[in-house]
């Protein structure tokens, strides 16, 4: 066969190295910048130091990331006499893509939601919601199980972490710098003539920050894509996980379910849809629309609908 | 997964490993002598099936092919609750080595369309002299076995494993197949056809 039919994006792909090249970019430049910076102020073991604070703190988030998400959403840890459909079904997708099996929470809360987390795919967790739990058939659920395992195996704990140091270090130095404004604003600035130390701190870091959180929600974007696509050709059910996003984003579809004969006498009063492309919601959300999910998956169904 | 394709965020569909099937014929010899189990002249491939018709025309054609030779009896296709297909082929007891090529056309047929990433697990079901049935489980993701013993005599709903005798089976065929070492992975199947 000429062809795979598990073709990579090769789109998403590049986007997404871009995306994460731009934001490593953006780290060294903070980095440069404020070291030149405090140099020339005489100041450099203060930066050392936030530098080392805001690193430790990057590293904190991603070993810690299991506990923290599972304190902050309520969830606790099922075992397999809990709940067993649950663990069979991560059972089985593990043994699938041959991946250790993370471990199961469950959050009561009645919102659909799922997510992974975890610093590694050793010691991951996957935790749904009561009200996925609900909402959802089996079909359903193992797609979005599928999806989650995807996250684990593409590490996008340790991937995202990573990316946000520039901004998290940015927002360390925006306090910082603040403080500075409070506790040094009275005494002359030794640098001549020009602009305080402490306010050129505080505009280069509420720019890298500006800048590094629109990076990351595109980098979590196409992350959720390329998890949405393993997930895909893991259960090999495309069709499962669009309907479960169907249900859970809670997102109107643009195709629409009505008839188009009932709606005929209605259409003089429908307004167009707003200007399509960027918007300030598809520019900060963490997640795809639904639209463009949709759209994917279809993709990945005609590539494992075609005969050879 | 490398670090490039972390960076991409991209898992490649793991393909099966198929060899380690043909070691089964002398296995079935070994348990025959040392603990009196027989196969049962059964075997199954489980998988999941995409969907699609691409893979029903690949089903529909290993299906026609198995059942194409006279000699061999039927196959069948069944589905499970969790939504993988189970692919039942019935030959001869006494003949596990015709059972494995059977299976290993089933595998090579699914893996030849590209939908080998699907294949789950093989069974091959062994009866005692006392009736009580083991099923010996092939990974194909882990080209790896272990054993399935379902406690006997037990009601409808209970559910035992009888891990004894699944350690023991491991031990007495260290030797010939490569057995699963993590035990996490010795995945009950209940229900499975055969069982």
């Amino acid at each position: 066969m000429a062809r795979t039919r598990f073709v990579g994006d090769a789109g998403l792909t590049a986007r997404m190295t871009l995306v994460m090249f731009l934001l490593g970019g953006l780290f060294v430049a903070l980095v440069v910048v404020l070291m030149s910076l405090f140099w020339s102020a005489g100041g450099v073991g203060i930066a050392v130091l936030i530098g080392v604070g805001g690193l430790g703190l990057v590293w904190f988030q991603w070993y810690k990331s299991d506990t923290v998400a599972m304190k902050a959403m309520g969830a606790r840890e099922v075992s397999p006499e809990q709940a067993p459909e649950l663990h069979t079904m991560i059972d089985r997708l593990c043994a699938l893509a041959d991946m250790p099996k993370p471990r199961v929470g469950i959050a009561d809360t009645d919102l659909p939601n799922a997510f992974a987390t975890g610093r590694s795919p050793q010691r991951s967790v996957v935790v749904v919601t009561t009200g996925i739990l609900k909402r959802l058939n089996a079909e359903e659920l193992e797609g979005v199980l599928a999806h989650e395992l995807s996250h684990v195996a593409h590490r996008d704990v340790l991937v995202m972490t990573f990316a946000s140091s520039a901004g998290i270090l940015a927002g360390m130095l925006t306090r910082g710098a603040q403080y500075g404004a409070i506790f040094g604003g009275g005494r002359r600035d030794n640098n001549n003539g020009g602009l305080p130390i402490w306010l050129v701190v505080l505009l280069v870091s509420l720019v890298t920050y500006a800048v590094s959180f629109v990076l990351l929600k595109l980098l979590s974007r196409y992350r959720e894509l390329s998890a949405d696509r393993a997930g895909a050709y893991l259960t090999m059910k495309p069709e499962a996980l669009a309907s479960a996003l169907q249900k859970i984003t809670g997102e109107i579809n643009t195709i629409p379910d009505r008839d188009l004969r009932a709606s005929q006498a209605m259409n003089a009063f429908f307004i167009a849809p707003a200007v399509r492309g960027v918007s300030l919601r598809t520019l900060t959300s963490t997640h795809p629309t639904l639209e463009q999910r949709l759209e994917q998956l279809a993709k990945v169904r005609a590539e494992l609908d075609r005969t050879a | 997964m490398g670090f490039w394709d972390v960076i991409a965020g991209r898992s490649r569909p793991k393909a099966p490993q198929l060899d380690s099937l043909f070691a089964v014929p002398s296995a079935a010899i070994t348990l025959e002598t040392t603990l009196g189990l027989r196969p049962t002249g059964s075997g199954s491939v489980c998988y999941r099936a995409a969907s699609g018709q691409a893979f029903r025309q690949v089903q529909a054609e290993v299906v026609e092919l198995l059942n194409a030779d006279p000699d061999e009896p039927d196959v069948e296709v069944s589905q499970d609750e969790f939504g993988f297909s189970w692919l039942v082929v019935h030959g001869d007891p006494d003949d596990p080595a015709a059972l494995c090529t059977d299976l290993h056309a089933v595998n090579t047929s699914l893996e030849e369309h590209e939908f080998g990433s699907g294949l789950l697990c093989s069974l091959i079901p062994f009866v005692g002299a006392d009736g009580r049935r083991v099923g010996l489980v092939y990974l194909y993701k882990r080209g790896t076995f272990y054993c399935f013993a379902p406690q006997p005599g037990l009601g409808a709903g209970e559910k035992q494993r009888d891990n004894l005798l699944e350690l023991q089976l491991r031990d007495t065929l260290a030797g010939e197949l490569p057995m699963e070492q993590d035990l996490g992975r010795w995945l009950a199947i209940w229900g499975a056809p055969g069982l």
